[in-house]
């Protein structure tokens, strides 16, 4: 038997990142900023999205949600229920329900999207602390929301999920003297694991705090309107 | 279970390098601040593998330790906590010089054997 070496030197994830920068094209040619939100399962994000987005809630900027869940349309139809345009994306039809989105599985979901009519896609990505933050899905920014509830020791448990993002929004502070959450010490850690991303303080429930949010949706497409 | 999609992405870089050849061991470079487990990856890569020019070959890991720099005073150092401040002049600019990696870095490959898809 004769065995040869071959040398590759390729990043494993290479496929998807290619894939990635189809959909960004494409999303590009649509005119449509495009936001990649992770979190942990029951962080908020649907919630967020339902007071921020809902009832045209972003004004003359048309946002549209791509829900990515490993299965079911709960959360699609919460968001239909507040009159956002809406598309499911179910990951369960993998080895038993992917944890994650990939750029393929968003590739997949492009034609159902009515891109012509939106300047603003958030795409809900599966709820983990862990997957998502290693697969480009084509996004141009990418929030990440943790909540009171999960601990401030958080990014230091998870750092690649708090590195992977450029706004960290702090949801359900209307719950902070409940719990032993100390919210210096977080943005102390997420300083330490990611120096200077922005953070905002927000609660989907009463609504403080999400007026910023708001802004920083709506300011974003003139800020990434040149490609990185 | 990310390592599941990372073993299959894998195998398909092994099997377009291998150009039908029958792979004995694939070598990859996880770096330290990538959040992927080494004994998940090869439990799913063994899986994955299986009816393809992989199927059998061995998963060589080589971990990578972090290695950071800071672009304002130019300290290099070891990082071992999530810490990416540096820690001489407490500056943000802080860039990667290692650890990041997730690499197919090559492969061995069998010349002589039936080649199947």
């Amino acid at each position: 038997m004769h065995r040869v070496k071959v040398r590759v030197v390729e990043d494993a994830l290479d496929a998807n990142n290619t894939i990635a920068r189809a959909n960004r094209d494409d999303f590009d040619r649509h005119g449509v900023t495009v936001v990649n939100l992770m979190g942990a399962p029951g962080a908020g994000k649907t919630a967020l999205l339902e007071r921020i987005l809902g009832h045209h809630g972003l004004g003359a900027v048309r946002a549209g949600v791509l829900e990515g869940d490993v299965q079911g349309s709960l959360d699609a139809d919460r968001l239909a229920d507040h009159h956002v345009p809406v598309v499911q994306l179910n990951t369960d039809t993998g080895f038993g329900g992917e944890c994650h989105l990939d750029a393929n599985m968003v590739r997949s979901a492009l034609p159902a999207l009515p891109l012509d009519d939106l300047d603003l896609l958030v795409i809900e990505n599966v709820g983990n602390l862990v997957c998502p933050a290693e697969f480009r899905v084509g996004e141009d920014a990418r929030i990440m929301v943790s909540s009171v509830t999960e601990g401030d020791d958080k990014p230091l448990k998870y750092p690649l999920m708090f590195r992977a993002c450029e706004l960290v929004v702090i949801n359900k502070i209307d719950l902070l003297e409940h719990v032993d959450f100390d919210l210096d010490r977080f943005e102390h850690h997420v300083d330490a694991v990611h120096p200077g991303v922005a953070t905002l303080r927000v609660s989907a429930r009463t609504g403080e705090g999400t007026d910023e949010l708001r802004a920083w949706l709506a300011r974003l497409p003139e800020r990434v309107t040149a490609p990185a | 279970m990310h390592e599941l999609s990372i073993s299959s992405a894998v195998v398909a870089t092994a099997v377009r390098h291998a150009k039908g050849r029958r792979v004995t061991a694939v070598q990859v470079r996880v770096g330290a601040l990538r959040q992927v487990v080494p004994d998940s990856l090869s439990f799913y890569f063994g899986i994955v593998a299986r009816e393809t020019v992989c199927e059998g070959a061995a998963l060589e890991l080589e971990l990578i330790a972090a290695r950071l720099r800071c672009e304002d005073c130019e300290t290099e150092w070891a990082a071992e906590a999530p810490a990416f401040r540096c820690p001489a002049c407490a500056g943000a600019a802080v860039s990667v010089v290692c650890g990041d990696e997730l690499e197919v870095e090559s492969i061995e490959v069998d010349t002589e054997a039936a080649c199947i898809a």
